[in-house]
């Protein structure tokens, strides 16, 4: 490309509805884009399409959160396909096994610990590696609302989704001396594949882009917590000060 | 059913007859190969923004696939102007891309919503038929997924039969997965538009067969209120793609820039008498008098194309009732068969909000391909008591004049009415036969017209 690009960001689990917006609100304000999936064939169409409507430089990457050996590798091929050290990274891959599979079946809940949680620490920490050398950078990670109080129907999740988020707060804080910043973004209820169909009331439900530009705006403003949309910040304080013993007795 | 999915009540644009469907809407490609084989659901359909005025994309208690998600753009070739894009692209999408670098779409309906695959299936046409034909003229290829599972590249020389059977075979072949699209250059975002305003019927025909060959775009609004000596009162509308020495100003500056007008919408259905008779008599005098003849205005694009656009859900302008659009072609020779349509229409005191009428360039190979060299007429109407009798005695009279219906409006013709006006309908039934033995696509206009 002729042009040169100011920033760029790499974006960990591309495929996702969520991703596929929030790349394109990155790529809409000038950002060359690393798209990180494991799904080769989606990730390449949507690389074309970034690449056209935008008319920026979208590189497809193979990318295996739970491969860690392949991590660090991949840090040095971002920085090849871009030609300099991105300006900072999103994450949204996960794992959510059924909460019943996971109860019975160790396999899955290994599965989504090694996604969530031990995938995402590798790959967050050779990132963070690589921005706390240069002095510079954001990470925006989707957590989940799941992982602030648990309840029956995915409290394993959850739990993973938990450690995730205390695991952001103390990155956050060592980043901080060197200009890093780190968000965590608790998504809600938002129009994709994970949502639809279930009885959500329409009003709480986000379209995709709404919550793809609010995630852009988030990670660049370099926000420590971000709720998407902005209410469920209000909907989860509620949540979490039902004291106990009435938590215990509602149907979820 | 395996597959994330919503019970969602589903009906045409024209808001007749909703029922109840099982929609699917995957994000990833390769999912469609999941739902066209899907067996919980009976039968599927596609669909993509809905626009089709009846039962064209509602397939009633059965499958319906959203395929609104699968709109990614996948390669353009500056040179010749060719873009390959999934079938859930809209035209909007491709217009707001490729408009700043020079191109815009080649045919296009009276919306820009609707997506390349609907626009296929429908076998569109737009104002310009008379010199470059349907959208379909002017695909180069698509990718079909057959029920079968087996992905078929489709071309006018490669597997033909199968390319002109989906061509306004209203997504009873398969799902078309991409395309690739020849798109029209041009110089600007606007046209060059003239307006003549014609007295009757008679006028507004010579006016079309003396000029219409001089322009890309050509149009004519009809006041279907109109009765007697002024029957076909109309303003005839030709335009042509504005280059940039036509502009002025900051038009000439910024040639592929319009401005846009906040977003309106219609946020509920209307009570009656917002399309009353006499509400639409007025709004057909202002219109008449805001479009006096006159010659080489400019008009920005979404103006000229798509003046209903800019108002969100306009249908509800018509009430819960809904209404129906009503697309009559006829061939040249059949003029008396318009003067007796539109003789009745005035007589029924049906009001026609909008009301156009249009020459056809040639017909196509399109085994169920509207356009046929002729006159067409297109009518909204109100859905007020005895709609379907009503249109049935339009029917006939379409059929005593060798005139024929159009597919992506009808909502309640009789089988034998199609099939009389669509003589290869048993070539298209006999290719699907043989592409979905099984018959796993199906919809409720299928159905109604014994198609599938």
């Amino acid at each position: 490309m002729a042009v040169e690009f100011r920033h760029s960001v790499v974006l960990l689990g591309s495929t996702s509805g969520m991703m596929r917006a929030t790349a394109d609100a990155f790529a809409a304000t000038g950002y060359a884009l690393v798209l990180a999936a494991r799904d080769d064939e989606e990730n390449t169409i949507l690389a074309s399409d970034l690449a056209l409507r935008h008319g920026v430089p979208c590189h497809a990457l193979h990318f295996d959160a739970a491969a860690v050996d392949t991590h660090e590798a991949f840090v040095a091929e971002c920085e090849a396909v871009l030609g300099t050290r991105p300006t900072g990274l999103v994450l949204g891959f996960g794992y959510m096994a059924a909460q019943e599979d996971a109860q019975r079946d160790m396999a899955e809940t290994r599965a989504m610990i090694d996604v969530n949680l031990i995938g995402t620490f590798s790959i967050l920490e050779r990132f963070a590696a690589a921005f706390e050398d240069r002095g510079s950078g954001f990470m925006g990670v989707l957590s989940s609302v799941a992982g602030e109080r648990g309840k029956p129907s995915n409290y394993i999740y959850g739990a993973t989704k938990a450690g995730l988020t205390c695991y952001l707060e103390g990155l956050r804080v060592r980043l901080h001396k060197s200009n890093v910043t780190v968000t965590t973004i608790q998504p809600g209820f938002v129009d994709t594949p994970m949502t639809y169909g279930l009885p959500l009331p329409g009003p709480l439900v986000a379209s995709p882009a709404q919550a793809g530009k609010a995630i852009f705006l988030a990670v660049t403003r370099g926000k420590d917590v971000a709720y998407v949309p902005f209410f469920w910040r209000y909907i989860m304080c509620i949540i979490r000060c039902i004291p106990r013993w009435q938590f215990k007795k509602m149907n979820m | 059913v395996p597959h994330a999915h919503l019970e969602q009540t589903l009906s045409g644009w024209g808001g007749l007859d909703p029922a109840s469907c099982t929609v699917f809407r995957p994000e990833k490609r390769r999912v469609l190969h999941d739902l066209i084989q899907i067996r919980e659901t009976g039968t599927v359909l596609a669909r993509g923004l809905g626009r089709s005025y009846g039962d064209t994309a509602v397939n009633e208690g059965q499958g319906v696939v959203d395929a609104t998600r699968l709109n990614r753009f996948i390669g353009f070739d500056a040179e010749t102007g060719i873009l390959e894009c999934e079938a859930g692209v809209s035209l909007a999408e491709i217009i707001e891309v490729f408009l700043p670098r020079g191109y815009f779409v080649p045919v296009t309906p009276g919306t820009k919503f609707v997506t390349v695959g609907g626009a296929i299936a429908n076998d569109v046409h737009g104002k310009n038929h008379h010199c470059d034909g349907t959208f379909c003229q002017f695909v180069e290829s698509f990718e079909l997924l057959l029920p079968t599972g087996e992905l078929v590249p489709c071309s006018k020389s490669d597997n033909a039969d199968l390319f002109w059977a989906t061509a306004g075979g209203i997504g009873l072949t398969g799902f078309i997965i991409t395309v690739r699209l020849q798109l029209h250059p041009v110089e600007s975002a606007y046209l060059r538009a003239d307006y003549t305003q014609c007295t009757d019927l008679e006028h507004a025909l010579e006016a079309m067969a003396a000029t219409d060959s001089a322009h890309k775009y050509s149009v004519a609004w009809v006041d279907c209120l109109a009765k007697g000596a002024s029957l076909g009162r109309s303003v005839l509308m030709q335009g042509d793609h504005a280059t940039q020495k036509q502009l002025t100003g900051a038009r000439k500056s910024r040639p592929y820039t319009i401005k846009k007008g906040l977003p309106k919408a219609v946020p509920l259905p209307c009570p009656q008498f917002v399309l009353s008779p006499p509400a639409v008599a007025a709004f057909n005098k202002a219109y008449h008098a805001l479009h006096p003849t006159s010659i080489g205005k400019i008009v920005d694009y979404d103006s000229y194309f798509y003046p209903l656009d800019c108002i969100g859900h306009w249908n509800r302008l018509y009430g819960r009732a809904g209404f129906a659009q009503y697309q009559a072609t006829l061939p040249f020779e059949s003029k008396q068969g318009l003067v007796k349509i539109l003789e009745r229409l005035a007589a029924s005191r049906r009001p026609s909000f909008l009301a156009v009428l249009k020459t056809f360039g040639e017909q196509n190979p399109g085994l169920l391909s509207h356009p046929m060299k002729g006159y067409t007429l297109t009518l909204d109407i109100p859905n007020h008591a005895g709609l379907t009798p009503f249109l049935h005695e339009l029917d006939r009279i379409l059929l005593e004049y060798g005139g024929r219906l159009y597919l992506a409006k009808d909502a309640v013709a009789k089988p034998e009415t199609i099939a009389a006006m669509y003589p290869r309908l048993e070539e298209f039934k006999a290719i699907r036969e043989r592409v979905d033995p099984h018959g796993r696509l199906s919809s409720s206009m299928a159905r109604r017209l014994g198609i599938a």
